[in-house]
């Protein structure tokens, strides 16, 4: 899942290779931080955090799948 | 298209001097030769690589194609990519076994990854596409349950005379209700209330 986040974020940036993501929590319930290219920040929050929701909901789907609670944070 | 000349000792020095003015990577330009470098004599009469390099057109469905399958993968779906050509825009209708999982409640999953994808697939792209995903015919049958929803609570309004209001939805599904219901001259159909909670509401015309 931590791929998903990765590809999901690459796929929307300007500076893929700035992309990363690091997974902290237990084995319910994930924490997992985005980190990309200042510029880049617009493309995957988006107006009124549209971008960021999409993300998030397609995240939690995989998740669900899996019985995991999950959640992304954009730092 | 973006397209630049250089000149180098060799064709890979000129390559690069041409990438590096264009700003894009290697994988996303074409390259022609137009000159090959030759040493000369004694150090005289040496002739320069010379290259036009340009900018690959970037195909957005694609993009769009290559984006999804790597969702695909990464959720460990296995999933097939069906692409049908519109007029205005592009169908990916997607099959597999336990699908449940990309529609959501109402198709939020859908729209969010059908969202996504657009962005994927504009992102670099020349001529903008309009995708939309299905899943199995998903949004046709969904089209009909609004339609029918629309026209069930539309005798409702006529029988009571109060108007009804339905819970949010998306631009698409909201106009799918409109249109289900312009034909009927006792009903007016109208939407209230800011993104993402807008909704329709369903009254009697005065």
């Amino acid at each position: 899942m931590k791929e998903l986040v990765e590809v999901i974020a690459q796929a929307l940036v300007k500076n893929p290779n700035e992309v990363s993501v690091t997974e902290t929590g237990d084995a319910e319930s994930i924490v997992y931080e985005l980190r990309v290219a200042q510029e880049d920040m617009g493309k995957v929050i988006g107006k009124q955090g549209r971008i960021a929701k999409a993300l998030r909901t397609v995240v939690k789907a995989a998740a669900a799948r899996e019985n995991k609670r999950v959640t992304v944070d954009i730092i | 298209m973006i397209s630049v000349e250089k000149s180098g000792k060799t064709v890979e020095e000129a390559i690069e001097s041409a990438v590096l003015e264009l700003g894009v990577d290697r994988e996303k330009v074409d390259v022609q030769v137009l000159e090959t470098p030759s040493k000369g004599f004694l150090g005289f009469g040496g002739k320069l690589a010379k290259v036009l390099v340009t900018v690959k057109k970037v195909d957005a469905s694609a993009v769009a194609r290559e984006f999804l399958q790597k969702v695909f993968d990464t959720m460990q779906l296995t999933v097939t990519v069906e692409k049908i050509n519109k007029e205005d825009h592009v169908i990916f209708d997607l099959r597999g076994n336990d699908l449940g999982v990309l529609i959501g409640k109402h198709g939020q999953t859908l729209d969010a990854l059908q969202y996504l994808t657009n962005l994927a697939a504009n992102r670099d792209a020349d001529d903008r596409v309009r995708i939309i995903l299905d899943v199995e015919d998903y949004r046709k049958r969904r089209e009909e349950t609004l339609a029918n929803l629309a026209l069930r609570l539309a005798d409702k309004v006529k029988r009571r005379g109060e108007r009804v209001s339905l819970e949010p939805m998306s631009p698409h599904e909201r106009k799918i209700i409109h249109m289900a219901l312009q034909e009927d001259h006792r009903i007016v159909t109208y939407s209230e209330g800011d993104e993402p909670f807008r909704k329709v509401v369903i009254a009697l015309k005065r």
